[in-house]
């Protein structure tokens, strides 16, 4: 079980919703997913042109929570503007900090981020920053009250994976709220990789998006998350240099 | 009266007088939007009474396919 604020969630997998071939493979692949947390952009509509069908218009509310971001804020203030106008339609408490500091890498402001969740902490929020794999800021967020810190694996969309397993595994350990590791992934052994450090939850949208089959991927990511956690509630053996023989050492048939 | 809505500079008919007359000219009442009037995000329920004036800054916004 995954616990935010005061939600509790079956599914320790957040799908993004971005960037989909069609509706009809995204709508797939949602169900596939078995995810419960969506998120989703706030943008301008596109009012001047003949109405474009709308994939949240298409769901079923009452199945799924939506997790807006942020994106497109550079500034503290500006994120705090874009999760008003998402709140204000009433259908969500959560928001992804998204505050963009490098336009290349797509890279997080840590401190535009930190400045962002503490006014939204201070306005009732349910608050999801998505931050670098700073050790130190995901305390400092930690410290401030938010709700889960979101740490990066690599770069948005860059199906890197986990490019520093110890900073994760650092945040993990020291945090007291969720940690779900948040862009980057690439495949599922990435997203395995991320539960069996003991992440609680993944977030990703391109590895399923941007996948030949999206269908198929979102199946194997769900399969992925709930193996990777399973791996690290079971507890993985010690690594040890040299081989430790299976089979029993006595008995064995010699001439 | 002319706004800037969404970036745009528009010119409104006569009977365009209040937020839900905006949403109705643009067939967008029944859609999930959000609207911004000047900074401020006015609610719902004042949509049929809350009236446009000449120079005013209106973002009509919804939720796109994001990460």
């Amino acid at each position: 079980m995954l616990n935010i604020g005061e939600k509790t969630f079956n599914s320790r997998l957040l799908l993004g919703t971005g960037k989909y071939p069609s509706f009809e493979i995204q709508k797939e692949a949602v169900r596939q997913s078995e995810s419960e947390i969506l998120t989703f952009a706030v943008r301008r509509m596109n009012i001047f042109e003949e109405s474009q069908p709308n994939f949240l218009e298409q769901l079923d509310l009452t199945r799924y929570s939506l997790l807006p971001n942020t994106a497109g804020a550079k500034t503290a203030e500006e994120a705090v503007r874009i999760a008003r106008l998402a709140k204000a339609s009433g259908l969500c408490d959560m928001i992804k900090v998204e505050v963009i500091g490098c336009d290349r890498s797509l890279l997080p402001d840590p401190v535009e981020t930190l400045k962002a969740s503490e006014m939204l902490l201070e306005e009732g929020f349910i608050v999801l920053p998505y931050t670098s794999d700073d050790v130190v800021l995901a305390k400092r967020l930690n410290s401030l009250g938010v709700h889960a810190i979101m740490p990066g694996a690599s770069p948005i969309g860059s199906g890197k994976g986990i490019i520093n397993p110890l900073n994760l595994q650092f945040i993990i350990e020291q945090s007291t709220v969720p940690v779900i590791v948040d862009a980057g992934i690439g495949s599922p052994k990435d997203a395995a990789f991320a539960m069996e450090l003991g992440a609680d939850g993944v977030l990703l949208n391109t590895a399923v998006s941007g996948a030949n089959n999206p269908v198929k991927m979102a199946a194997a990511m769900k399969l992925a998350v709930e193996a990777g956690r399973l791996g690290y509630e079971a507890g993985r053996i010690d690594e040890k240099n040299y081989g430790i023989a299976s089979s029993p050492a006595a008995g064995m048939i010699t001439s | 009266m002319t706004i800037q809505l969404n970036g745009k500079t528009v010119t409104l008919p006569q009977e365009v007088a209040t937020v839900q007359d905006l949403l109705s000219h643009y067939q967008i009442e029944n859609r999930i939007v959000i609207v911004e009037l000047n900074k401020e995000i006015p609610g719902k329920e004042q949509y049929e009474t809350l009236l446009l004036n000449e120079g005013d800054r209106v973002e009509m916004i919804h939720f796109v396919g994001g990460g």
